[in-house]
């Protein structure tokens, strides 16, 4: 499969293995496509998570991941692709119904936007809240002060 | 607290499926708030309903109510300083949280835990899952109205939390698990609790079916009530007893064996029909399942060491990771990427009862409000796990 997708899509996919786990790393232009290949052709029918990680040193500063498994193949498989700060990416809602809400989590993780996704808001901090914590430049101890002044009444929450 | 509350958006976003009813009157919509607080919703759980008269034309779920940002946490404690803390996302199945984390370290490592070892954690695990669907079965069934079946199946489950004690000193926030295999050995007469448990509690697991399987109420309040297809579930990414009882005969036991799963026999249960009752037979039979496991493990225990030669200091090389098991709930899935530290560079859970709980929406379309609350209990969401 690997193969015959790489032929197709040549350097933009570099497929890569890792403790026998399987994964690709593709370049941001081809992702609504391959995704969309995965599903409809290669049969990943299930998209088990959607995540992302931070290099702040890096030009393109975050790794977004899809992680696939296929019922019919017995198969899982990742697709990493890099993205800069501010860039974002087409949602895969259509593709998986379940990337909804981990879509969101990733926005509000991390603050990177999926476009055409039905209702990009924040899901686990509250809707008015300033900051993404899971970038590396959020301290672990860092909080939107001023949402917690205004809505709990209270100087900290810490 | 209130003010915040009636700011929050209400509009519904509906998913990408068919809504199965139409509006019968020209009745106007009403939306009506449940929770945070409310019993049925264990724990801190917020939805919103879009009301026809008594049908449920949609829903949308407002989480994090309890959001510890597990994951920034994870990423700012070393490997071995974290274990504990996975404990605290799913609580009623701590061991399962442990199991999967110390799997994937380990992974990462490039180490496997000794075969004794590996047998005492299948048993902890499969003790474990018993206990998370006793305690699922019994809170499920009083949200329903059959209070009975709590005191049952709580009176059991004080078994299994016995036999966790004995192992390990705690009952619920277990860390019985240690990446490598495991710190105490199985304490004297271990498997001789383990086994009087498992005779105690096979005819229980009758009395719970005498209670409910054939109770006339409680097919009313469970036959038809929630229905998902396995088509659906796949395209949610539901997983665990739900997609199974909607007819998927799919276990990551099975699937992708881990921890010594492939030398046990035992089936996957599944259902046809996708409802709440399917559900509650599925789990029934997991029981079972379990007690078999359990047996083959406690029969056929090796001997030797509990503990895989691991460093002091736990330094993955570079690189990244995932690795996931069957929880009780589901897949429960955890990604970890190194950075050759000795902190994780990210450490991302994917939680079981988060994706499902997604489900719920599509779930309860068309249905009666009293059933919004049979559908959060048979989907078996612990909040703790769904907020992080």
């Amino acid at each position: 499969m690997v193969t015959k997708l790489k032929t197709a899509y040549g350097s933009g996919i570099e497929p890569l293995t890792y403790l026998g786990q399987n994964y690709m790393v593709v370049d941001r232009s081809l992702i609504p496509e391959i995704l969309q290949v995965l599903r409809n052709e290669e049969q990943f029918d299930y998209c088990v998570d959607i995540t992302a990680v931070h290099y702040p040193k890096r030009d393109k500063q975050f790794d977004v991941l899809w992680v696939l498994y296929s019922y019919a193949r017995n198969e899982r498989i990742r697709v990493k692709t890099l993205i800069a700060d501010g860039e974002t990416l087409p949602t895969s809602v259509p593709i998986w119904t379940t990337a909804n809400w981990l879509e969101r989590e990733v926005f509000d993780m991390f603050g990177i936007k999926f476009d055409g996704h039905p209702d990009m808001k924040r899901i686990l901090l509250p809707d008015g809240w300033k900051g993404h914590p899971l970038r590396k430049d959020y301290g672990i101890l860092q909080q939107d002060n001023e949402w917690v002044q205004i809505n709990l009444g209270i100087e900290s929450g810490q | 607290m209130h003010q915040n509350m009636t700011d929050q958006n209400t509009s519904l976003s509906p998913l990408d499926l068919e809504t199965p009813e139409k509006p019968f009157l020209d009745a106007n919509e009403l939306v009506i708030n449940m929770g945070p607080q409310h019993p049925a919703t264990h724990g801190v759980l917020r939805v919103i309903l879009r009301l026809d008269g008594e049908r449920v034309m949609g829903l949308e779920c407002v989480i994090g109510y309890l959001h510890r940002g597990v994951e920034k946490i994870g990423e700012h404690r070393t490997y071995t300083m974290f274990n504990p803390y996975v404990d605290r996302m799913d609580y009623v199945a701590a061991v399962s949280n442990g199991l999967g984390y110390c799997e994937t370290v380990e992974k990462l490592l490039g180490v496997e835990a000794p075969p004794r070892a590996q047998y005492i954690r299948v048993i902890l695990t499969e003790l474990n899952r018993m206990a998370s669907h006793q305690l699922w079965l019994g809170t499920h069934a009083l949200d329903i109205g059959a209070i009975t079946p709590l005191f049952y199946t709580f009176r059991d489950r004080e078994e299994i939390l016995k036999i966790f004690e004995k192992y390990c000193g705690a009952r619920l926030t277990t860390h019985a698990f240690r990446i490598g295999g495991l710190q105490y050995e199985a304490y004297d007469g271990f498997e001789k609790d383990v086994k009087k448990f498992v005779s105690f509690v096979a005819p229980k697991i009758d009395e719970y079916e005498e209670l409910l399987t054939t109770n006339r109420i409680w097919l009313e309040r469970t036959k038809g009530v929630g229905i998902i297809s396995g088509k659906d579930c796949i395209a949610l990414g539901v997983t665990g007893p739900v997609l199974r009882a909607s007819g998927v005969k799919w276990d990551l036991r099975k699937a992708q064996p881990y921890a010594n799963y492939k030398n046990f026999d035992f089936d996957i249960p599944i259902g046809q029909n996708g409802d709440t009752y399917d559900r509650y037979i599925v789990r029934m039979a997991e029981f079972r399942q379990s007690l078999r496991i359990i047996q083959q493990a406690v029969d056929g225990m090796p001997e030797g060491p509990i503990m895989a030669k691991v460093p002091k200091v736990i330094k993955p090389p570079v690189g990244e990771v995932y690795h996931s098991i069957e929880a009780p709930k589901g897949e429960l899935g955890y990604f970890i990427v190194s950075d050759g530290s000795t902190q994780p560079y990210r450490m991302r859970v994917r939680p079981p009862s988060f994706v499902n709980l997604q489900a719920l929406d599509v779930m309860c379309r068309g249905a009666m409000v009293a059933d919004v609350v049979a559908v959060i209990g048979t989907l078996d969401i612990v909040l703790g796990e769904v907020d992080r």
